[in-house]
Order: structure tokens, then sequence, then C-alpha cells
């Protein structure tokens, strides 16, 4: 064994191993090009051309018409009420329904937790709001609460002709009711991941000192899950502000309930103007990343620690 | 003693409260479909207008009236169906070779890949409508299947990755590089290895991609225009009356029952895996 054949063998280890290491880059490049090539293909590419079409005037009813618009279709979107109504009403309803199903998913989570018995029956009892159709469920909340098929007028204290959907803030909130019904299951079992992970000790340990319940959920379970319930709030806050399926079926946006998507599909779809519904859409792209940056700076969340999924 | 009957009453009470209210809506669907069209607007307390008086499956039957061609609701129930399969298949397909590269395999990038995914998750899909309208007029696919399955699986694709890569994670690799030992290309252990073992994960991502694409709305009112491509939830926003003065109320109640239905029996049957799904790797204490 000389030093010689030492160098050589090491030689060809060092080259065995980046000629594997390169192998594997490519493999993996190639395994990840389709399902990359398709998510840009849905999003990177389509924004980029919104906001080139954002700076046209183009109405596909005056297809002769049109050219290039500069920002006067964000000056127009900006400087019309409907756009700051509609914005509202999204942030209305987003912070609303967020708030409430955060308190409703929480409980859920805590039964399912500690559950002593009946696991399973929670758990059933998450999983059908998660597994209809969300159309399905606007459509069962909208006849309940209509006064002549619904059932809800004929329980006591409430009127028998109350109209509902005609009036901005009681349809808002049979909107919120069927938001909340829908996405509470998602929230809640976010949330139950995230109580499985704190330590038992603990709450042993909080008892011997005499803390109870209360003070446990205050001082352990709560601090240890701001993670978890933040990345749960992002997601959720996210998915809320895209509210449109609801309102489409409930009220089409009438008694001024539109959220900011149905302003944008209105605009681009109803009246074929890919301009100004160009410019709406970026303008809601741009709302996300903000709410996002906010989350992630403000709050400091950690996006890494959040998944996909609704 | 005490302790323990009082907190077994607490548990029972906690359990009924959310089986009221995740199943209410759902009753009260099923029980509007079963109402004659003439008589649904009779009820006069609370407990004649939840249960059905007298019940009628008229409702379902004129939905499967007139055929393929004039039945409002076969044709979307066939697009439905197939598009969501269609979707499926290749969402898992793609989504499976990128979480097998991102879980098992170190390239530069890999990172990116899953935080780009992660943000294409909260991508406002209205901010894509009016692009995809306009290409997809260009392109010929406005109004058909691919028109849709393109969307869908592209927009499934960040939900599949992130449920596989869980899975994929767990999975006992040295079985892989026993296989390689034994002369096996990446690629060989990979179908003949992994494949087997991923089965449970690549399900239960399926089922997810599948439910996303059977809920999907935006996009199916946005890009079709008619039944050669309208999956049900958007037919439903356009069901008419039989006549003018009839209101769809119990067809689309029962439209709704029939495309509810067989995906709660679904998820109720394959709950634990659901489960483990939609939180897999969701957070980390």
């Amino acid at each position: 064994m000389s030093v010689a054949t030492e160098r050589v063998r090491r030689f060809r280890l060092f080259r065995g191993e980046t000629e594997r290491g390169r192998e594997e880059r490519r493999l993996g490049w190639m395994l990840c090009a389709p399902a990359v090539i398709a998510m840009l293909a849905v999003t990177a590419y389509p924004i980029g051309y919104a906001i080139v079409l954002s700076f046209q005037d183009l109405d596909l009813r005056f297809p002769e018409e049109g050219g290039f618009a500069g920002l006067s279709n964000y000056g127009a979107v900006l400087s019309s009420e409907l756009w700051w109504q509609d914005l509202f009403n999204t942030a209305f309803v987003t912070v609303i329904t967020v708030a409430v199903e955060l308190v409703i998913g929480m409980a859920i989570a805590l039964v399912m937790y500690r559950a002593i018995f009946g696991r399973g029956a929670v758990r059933v009892g998450v999983l059908v709001p998660y597994g209809i159709v969300t159309v399905v469920a606007a459509f069962a909340w909208q006849f309940a609460f209509l006064p002549d098929v619904g059932f809800v007028n004929k329980l006591p204290l409430i009127a028998d002709d109350k109209a509902w959907f005609g009036d901005r803030f009681s349809a808002f909130a049979v909107i919120i009711m069927a938001e909340v019904w829908k996405t509470t299951p998602f929230i809640a079992l976010l949330l139950l991941a995230g109580l499985t992970t704190i330590d038992d000790g603990l709450y042993e340990a909080a008892r011997v000192d005499g803390a109870n319940a209360v003070q446990r959920f205050f001082r352990i379970t709560l601090p240890l899950m701001k993670p978890a319930i933040l990345v749960a709030l992002l997601f959720r806050t996210l998915d809320a502000f895209r509210v449109f399926d609801t309102i489409f079926i409930m009220t089409r946006g009438a008694q001024d309930t539109e959220s900011v998507s149905i302003l944008g599909f209105n605009q681009l779809i109803s009246r074929l103007n890919l301009g100004l519904g160009s410019a709406v859409s970026v303008l809601i792209f741009f709302s996300v990343l903000i709410i996002a940056f906010i989350f992630i700076r403000g709050f400091g969340v950690r996006m890494a620690e959040g998944r996909p999924g609704r | 003693m005490q302790r323990g009957t009082r907190e077994y009453a607490i548990w029972s009470i906690g359990i009924l409260l959310i089986l009221t209210f995740s199943l209410f809506p759902v009753l009260w669907i099923v029980s509007l479909s079963l109402k004659d069209p003439a008589t649904i607007t009779e009820g006069t307390n609370f407990g004649n207008t939840f249960i059905p008086q007298d019940i009628t499956f008229d409702n379902y039957d004129a939905l499967f009236q007139g055929g393929i061609d004039n039945s409002p609701f076969i044709k979307p129930l066939i697009n439905s169906i197939l598009i969501g399969l269609i979707s499926t298949v290749i969402a898992i397909v793609l989504a499976a070779f990128a979480a097998y590269a991102i879980a098992r395999l170190d390239f530069p990038g890999k990172s990116l890949i899953l935080a780009g995914a992660l943000a294409l998750a909260i991508f406002p899909a209205i901010s894509t409508v009016g692009p995809l309208f306009d290409m997809w007029r260009a392109l010929g696919l406005y109004d058909t299947y691919p028109g849709l399955i393109i969307p869908y699986l592209a927009f499934a694709l960040p939900l599949a990755i992130y449920v596989l890569v869980a899975f994929f994670r767990e999975i006992p690799w040295d079985l892989e590089q026993a296989a390689q030992v034994d002369g096996a290309t990446p690629f060989q252990a990979f179908r003949k290895v992994i494949v087997p073992l991923a089965a449970p994960g690549v399900f239960t991502a399926a089922i997810l991609v599948f439910i996303f694409a059977w809920n999907e709305f935006l996009f199916a009112i946005s890009l079709t225009s008619s039944d050669a491509s309208r999956t049900v939830p958007a037919a439903l926003a356009f069901f008419t009356g039989e006549s003018q003065f009839t209101e769809p109320t119990g067809n689309i109640a029962a439209a709704g029952v029939i495309v509810t239905v067989p995906i709660i029996i679904f998820v109720l049957i394959f709950q634990r895996r659901i489960v483990a799904g939609l939180t897999s790797g969701a957070v980390k204490g």
C-alpha cells in the first residue's frame, strides 16, 4: 500500500461522489420540472399577463376600441366607491369569520384532544362540513333562512317574515355562518395537530402547583400553541379573503354584500372588461401579498411551518 | 367518582353540540330534497318545516328526466366526475415525482420549490381568471375539459406535494438503498420499492385533490359557458325551475344531496387517512 494508491482511491471516491451528486441533481430537477411548470403556467404567467392587461383599455364588448391605457384602469378602480366598499366587505367577512372559527375550532380541538370517549364521533362531525361542496352548503344555509321555505323564521323569537337577504348586515350574518360552518373543520384539525405537540408533563406539573383548567389553558396551551395558531390564522385569513362561492350563491353581491372576488368576476366575466377586471385582479393579488407580509413580518409567522390546504 | 360523572356529562354535551353543528345543514338539505315542490313553502312551525311531512322522490326524478341531452343534471354530473378524476390522476403523478425528489434527493432549489408551492396555496384564484379566460379563448380551451383540468391540477399540486412529501419522509429508505446495492437504478428503486410503500399516502393525497376539484366553483363558472364542460357546482348556480313560477329549491337540494352524500360516505370511511393528510407535517412544535 503506497501513498499513491491511497490517493487514487480517494480520487475515485471523490469523483464517484460528484458524479452521483450530479446525477442526483439532474434527477431531482427532472422529477420536479413537470409540477413546477404546471404551477407556474397557471399562476406566474397569468399574473404577469393580468398586469399587462390591466394597462390596456380592453373591453371585449367593444373590441375595436382599446390600446394602451397607462394607469387609468387603476385610477378608475381606486377612485370608485365600489372597490373600497367591496374591500371593506371582504375584510369584514374575513375578520369575523376567522375570529369566530378560531374560537369554535379551538373548542372542537380541545374536545377532540381531551375526549374520554366519542373521539370518532367528533371526527365525523368535523369532517362532514369539509366533505360538502361549498356551493351546496351555501344553498342549504340560504334555504334555511328564506322566509318561505326556511325553518329559521319559524323558530321562536324570530319574526316570521324577516327577510335576511334584504338587508346588508343580516345577509352578512348568514354568509358568515355558512363560511364558519364550512371551514371550521380545517382550523380545528390544524389546532389539534398543534395541541398534540404539547408535553403532557407540563399540565401535570401545573396541576400539582394548583393551576386550574382555565389557568392551564391560558398559561400553557395558548402560549405553546402560538406558532400553530398563527399559521392557521394566516392560511385561513388568506383563504377567507378570497370569499366567492357563498356570496355568489346567496346574494350575488346584492344589498352591498359584494366581495372583491365577486367584483373581479363581474368585471372580467359578466362585463367582459378585461382591462378594468385585470386591474381589480392585480389589486387583489397585492392585497393578499400585503396580508401575508403583515403576518410574516408583524407576527413572525414562519411560513415554512405551514402547509397548503383548505 | 363525582368528578368522573361530571366530566362525562360535559364531554357528552360537547360532542352533541359538535355533531348538531356539523350535521344540521346536511339533514336540512336532505329534508328539502324529499319535500313535494307544491307544498315546500307550507311549513308552519320548526318541526313541520324541518321534517318533511309527506316524502316524495319527485325532485330526484326531475333531475334525470329527459336523458343526457335535456336533463339539467346528468351532463354536469358526468363532467364533474371525469374532470375530477383526470385532474386527480395527473396532479398525483406530477406531485409524486416532485415529492419523491424533495423527500429523497439532494439538489439545489428544492426548498425554493416547497416555498413556491406554499405561496401558490395562498394565491388568489380570481387573479388568474381573466388571463386564463382570454388565453383559453385564444387557444380553444374555453368551455372544454382541459380548460378546467389544467387550473385544477395546478392549484391542487401544492396540497398534493406537501401531503406526499410528509408521507414519503416516513418511508424506510434503507429498503431503497438495499435495492440500489442489489443493482437497481434510482428510478427502479423508486418504482419497485417506494411506490408500493407510498401507496397509502398517494391514496390520501388523491382523495384530497379529488375533493378540491369536485368542490371548485370560481373557475367552473368563469371558464365554461355550457353543459359541454360545466361541472355540478356551476350548473347548480344556473338551475331554473320547471316553469317560470316555480323555484328550483327542491331540485337544487336533490342535486346537492347526490353530489354530497357519496363524498361524505367516502370521507367517513377514510376519516383517519384524511385527518392525517390534512394535518401531515402541519405544525412542528
